[in-house]
């Protein structure tokens, strides 16, 4: 049974997510501010953290990169929509996904289990699927509806950076450095035009694409879909 | 000065008269009371028109058994009387229509107020004699002062008498003649007595009361006084109609005329004085002659200083030009229609008299028809002597005159010589005139007088016998030296004069000049700190030294503008401009008051008060400006103290504008937030307590139907909290985009994909043109814009209707268009939507908005330098919001596929 460590300051909150998340057979861990949240990580050992970025004594930033010194385990951050910003900051800093305010039940469940499942790609075997396309990472080779597409060089590395986290968001900043290198982190006039040509490529309808959705004022991320 | 002359007839004067063509004249005998006569001087009025044999009929005359009365009535052609039965008497009452029929040229109809027995056509007199009237026959009829209806009240405060028999005040007042019968109360109490005045059996009583001296008396004059105001109106509407020149009394206006006198400013004041007793207005009058120029500079002064006192007590101000000052007064006096001419007492000396008759004694002369009132002067104060003599010239240039006197002598001796050998002439000397001439008009009067002696010696010399000799042989020679002489001094004098006056000119051009840039100049300042700096900089060039504008502050005058540039003034200086301020006169360096301060400063007053004091420095500390400068300082001084209170008074408007507009916003936002805030939440509540306390009882359909209402309610509130949030970053001007390159289509189906709730009974349909290119933007304030207008379009357009994203590249900008089928915006809303807290009224408000989802867009559009705006749908069906944004710049992709 996984545990979940949740790290907000307003009971009324932490109440509702306890009961939809033991309702959906996790188990649940609370804390009400920084500091326990930081101890209840290294005590306790969750399998997952949702944190709230408004905490009264630390700022969730802090409370990321202070887990993240010894810890790998998957961060959810709920933010409200006010703090663009922060948001992207804390995915940069290794938050892994984001929740924005007010939110559906529904809505933190799907993230929640799609960061548990199992995460990145390690072995060169792995085949990643989602809707009509198959990407093989093994022999780099991508079909749609089991017809070979064509990419270029730099489409298959966008498209192999996203098939490694599927379903993870991954800002702007995380593609073009691993994607063009550091020295492009803010060229993201690249990273639309490569977006915009995978999904002529992927998707049933370019205009509102289903697997390479957007992440707007964050980055994009690959959904896999049944 | 003419400009606003009417010599034509008013049009309707004109047309007033026309009026009464074909009409008949009505003509009243009015008088004060009963027994003054008006009866008696009629009949004698119909005699005399009878006797030009002029058709008189007498509809009705009541002679009340007066012998004299009716002796003259016999003469008289006499309708007989219609008789009339009323309650079983027999009244005698004037038949209209035989009268009608008779058509006489004038028909005598006698007491005009009374009132017709019951039956009759008409209920009043004066009815029939409108008919009468109308019929084209004149009409002769008498009429006490007391039957007038608008002094009813006034007579019955005085005599105690009701007089129930009126007639309204029109037909006295359009009456073509009217004339007054008078009688001295004491006369007519007499009369009384002696039993001469019909007084009715049933007013027996009150007779004594009401025929007291005092009744009498008060009922005189307000008979006179109407019949005087009619008269004077008569006479205003005839002047106008016949286009004769005024003065016309209709409104009363006093013109002072101000010399150089010392008293200027006291018949200023005396003029406002009796101008404000009068209700009337004024004006201030200086005339300009040829001769001004000969006035000293204090003397221009006191009329500038006049002129501007007059200007800041509220009167009009004039300057005229003209030689003759008398003339030029009375014309503009005329011309304006002034009532009154208020002048100084007569002066010999002095620009404004002269030699002879002074201006004064010739204005009286002239005046007229005018008041004209002469104020005294103060015996003590003593003129100055005006038209000094020109200057003489100073320095080299005196030297300068007679190197050329001696030249130009020279040079004519030489012509002389020549003519002298080629063809002998006589009047040789002529030549040796035009160089004294010369002289005299280039170098002045001393050089000519020198050119004249020269020339004449040189002559002497020359060319009379016996020649090369100075002697004089005869008379004819002396002749010529004193023409000499006389021809130098009176062309030189000419000379100068003209020297003046073209100095003069171009002094008051270049005056003119320069206030005009510096009226140009402060009108093009928008804000005070503009007009201050225009101020502040024209002064300074203008006198070539600093100027200050110092204003009232919290903590006394504080320096508000200078040029160049200065933080703080010395003690001195500062207590001369708060002199200056306090007492709204010159202070400071060079003036009467601290002189030893390092600033002069001068009021900048208006008509309102002070607004601040403008200080000047000269360069290298040169005392004062001089008089002129001062003069155009002084200029300047009111035309910005006026435009530092159009200023001033444009900030306040506009401070009241904003507080109100502030008010309103903050009434509607209060309004907005106790409705919008709260519906959600009463729904969230019901339906939560709806769950809570009758869960059990619920059917699994009606649970769900809550825990729905519950989530769109919730999410109802939280998109209205977003737009209070973004409204207030907005409003402190947070919202900064931060643009990034973004794909159009990505902004658009976010947008979409967050309306996927609320658009479920719609299908939303993007279309962006393909050549579409990467467009800088922030894109989450884009998507919000997109979110707002596809939730507007949801609430607003009907269920199962298609709402279209449409997008492309023209070559000026990016059009993108958001269009529904609803039922549109009214052409009049079509830019008030985009007003903060705006609704329009919806006959069910059951989707009202928050009414500030279309001012957040067009915030964020405009923070993006575009546009948006409202059209109506395709085919006029529906609404279609155009938002354009600039387009985006060149985007160079080196190196994106190959790093």
């Amino acid at each position: 049974m996984p545990r979940i460590l949740v790290i907000d300051d307003e009971p009324q909150i932490r109440k509702f997510m306890r009961i939809s998340l033991v309702a959906n057979g996790y188990e649940v861990i609370e804390a009400e501010n920084g500091a326990q949240g930081i101890e209840a990580a290294r005590s306790q050992v969750p399998d997952l953290l949702i944190l709230d970025l408004g905490l009264p004594d630390l700022d969730g930033q802090e409370v990321i990169s202070a887990v993240r010194e010894d810890s790998d385990v998957p961060i959810i951050i709920l933010s409200v929509r006010a703090q663009e910003l922060d948001k992207v900051e804390a995915l940069d800093r290794g938050a892994n996904d984001y929740v924005v305010k007010p939110f559906g039940v529904a809505e933190l469940m799907a993230r929640v289990r799609a960061v548990l499942r199992p995460r990145a790609v390690k072995g060169s075997d792995e085949v990643v699927k989602t809707g009509d396309v198959c990407i093989d990472l093994a022999r780099r080779v991508v079909t749609r509806g089991g017809e070979d597409l064509h990419l270029s060089k730099k489409e298959w590395e966008l498209l192999e950076f996203f098939a490694r986290s599927p379903d993870y968001v991954l800002t702007h900043k995380e593609i073009l450095k691993a994607v063009w290198g550091p020295a492009h982190t803010d060229d993201t006039a690249y990273l639309r035009v490569y977006v915009n040509q995978l999904r002529q490529k992927l998707e049933v309808d370019p205009a509102q694409p289903l697997l390479l959705v957007t992440e707007p004022g964050v980055g994009y991320r690959l959904k896999r879909r049944d | 000065m003419n400009d606003d002359r009417d010599d034509r007839p008013s049009p309707e004067a004109l047309l007033a008269e026309a009026q009464r063509e074909g009409r008949g004249r009505l003509k009243i005998f009015l008088g004060a009371a009963p027994g003054v006569g008006k009866t008696y001087a009629m009949l004698e009025a119909a005699h005399e028109r009878m006797r030009e044999s002029v058709d008189v009929v007498a509809g009705v005359v009541e002679t009340h058994g007066r012998k004299e009365t009716g002796a003259l009535l016999k003469g008289v052609d006499t309708l007989a009387p219609r008789m009339v039965e009323y309650r079983d008497k027999t009244f005698r009452e004037m038949d209209l229509d035989a009268l009608l029929k008779r058509r006489p040229k004038i028909a005598l109809v006698d007491e005009l107020a009374h009132t017709n027995i019951p039956g009759s056509r008409h209920v009043k007199r004066w009815q029939d004699v409108e008919e009468l009237l109308a019929a084209g026959i004149d009409v002769y009829s008498t009429l006490n002062i007391q039957h007038l209806d608008s002094i009813n009240d006034i007579v019955e405060q005085i005599s105690g008498v009701k007089v129930r028999e009126t007639i309204p005040d029109s037909v006295l007042s359009t009456a073509d003649e009217i004339e007054l019968i008078d009688l001295p109360p004491e006369d007519l109490i007499k009369r009384l007595e002696e039993g001469k005045v019909y007084v009715p059996e049933q007013a027996r009583r009150a007779v004594h009361s009401f025929f007291s001296l005092g009744n009498l008396t008060a009922l005189r004059e307000m008979a006179l006084r109407h019949a005087a105001e009619r008269v004077d109106r008569q006479m205003v509407d005839y002047m106008r109609a016949h286009a004769i020149p005024g003065p016309w009394p209709a409104r009363e206006r006093v013109l002072v005329c101000i010399d150089a006198g010392v008293d200027a400013d006291r018949l200023v004041r005396f003029a406002k004085r009796a101008a404000e007793r009068r209700g009337a207005a004024w004006v201030a009058v200086t005339v300009e002659t040829s001769q001004a120029h000969a006035l000293t500079d204090a003397e221009k002064n006191r009329i500038d200083a006049a002129m501007r006192l007059a200007a800041q007590l509220g009167g009009d101000s004039a300057t005229l030009q003209g030689d003759n000052v008398a003339d030029a007064v009375v014309g503009f006096a005329r011309d304006r229609n002034c009532t009154q001419i208020v002048v100084g007492r007569a002066r010999k000396a002095g620009w404004f008299g002269r030699v002879g008759k002074s201006v004064t004694e010739s204005l009286i002369d002239k005046a007229g028809d005018f008041t004209v009132v002469l104020v005294g002067g103060d015996e003590n104060e003593k003129p100055k002597p005006s038209a000094p003599l020109p200057k003489p010239q100073t320095g080299w240039r005196v030297w300068l005159g007679y190197a050329f006197a001696l030249v130009a002598a020279a040079a004519a001796t030489g012509v002389c010589l020549l003519i002298d050998l080629y063809l002998p002439i006589a009047n040789i000397s002529v030549t040796y005139l035009l160089a004294v001439m010369i002289v005299a008009m280039k170098s002045g009067l001393r050089a000519g007088i020198m050119a004249s002696v020269l020339s004449f010696l040189s002559f002497n010399f020359l060319f009379t016998e016996p020649r090369y000799t100075f002697a004089i042989a005869d008379i004819h020679n002396i002749t010529t030296v004193v023409f000499f002489l006389l021809a130098a001094v009176i062309v030189s004098n000419l000379a100068a004069r003209l020297r003046t006056q073209v100095e003069a000119t171009r002094e008051s051009a270049r005056r003119t000049t320069n206030l005009y840039d510096f009226g140009r100049k402060i009108t093009a300042a928008a804000t005070l700190d503009d007009v201050l700096w225009a101020v502040v900089h024209h002064v300074a060039t203008t006198i070539h030294g600093k100027s200050l504008v110092l204003m009232p502050g919290e903590a006394g005058l504080y320096i508000a503008a200078g040029y160049p540039p200065e933080d703080q003034i010395d003690d001195k200086s500062a207590g001369a401009a708060d002199w200056a301020w306090t007492h709204g006169n010159l202070a400071g360096r060079g003036s009467a008051t601290l002189p030893t301060a390092n600033w002069l400063f001068l009021p900048l007053t208006t008509g309102r008060g002070p607004v601040g004091v403008l200080g000047v420095q000269m360069m290298e500390d040169a005392d004062m400006p001089s008089p002129t400068q001062l003069r155009l300082l002084e200029t300047l001084a009111d035309q910005a103290a006026v435009a530092i209170e159009r200023t001033t008074l444009v900030a306040d408007v506009e401070t009241a504008r904003v507080a109100t507009e502030r008010e309103r916003l903050r009434a509607a936002l209060l309004s907005s937030l106790s409705h919008d805030l709260r519906t959600p939440l009463v729904s969230i509540m019901g339906a939560a307590t709806t769950l809570g306390s009758y869960d059990e009882k619920l059917e699994a359909e009606g649970r769900q139907d809550l825990i729905q209402t519950i989530q769109d309610e919730a999410e109802r509130l939280n998109r209205f909290v977003q737009n209070l949030l973004d409204m207030t970053k907005m409003g402190s001007g947070a919202l900064k985009p931060r643009v990034d390159w973004v794909d159009l289509g990505d902004v658009v189906s976010a947008a979409v994909k967050r309306t996927e709730r609320l658009a479920r009974r719609h299908t939303i349909r993007i279309e962006i043109a393909p050549e579409m290119p990467l467009l800088c933007l922030d894109a989450i304030l884009m998507e919000q814009v997109f979110f707002n207008l596809l939730d507007n379009a949801c609430k607003y357009a009907p269920p199962g209707t298609p709402i279209k994203v449409w997008a492309i590249k023209t070559a000026k900008h990016i059009a993108i268009e958001v269009a529904d089928q609803g039922p549109g915006i009214p052409p009049e809303d079509r830019e008030k939507v985009f007003d903060m807290f705006y609704r329009i009224d919806q006959a069910d408000s059951q989707t009202a908005g928050t009414g500030l989802g279309l001012a957040i867009c067009r915030g964020i559009v405009e923070a993006h330098g575009g546009s948006i705006h409202v059209e109506p749908g395709l085919h006029g069906i529906g609404t279609c919001i155009v938002i354009h944004l600039p387009l985006p710049p060149e985007l160079s992709l080196d190196g994106a596929g190959t790093a």
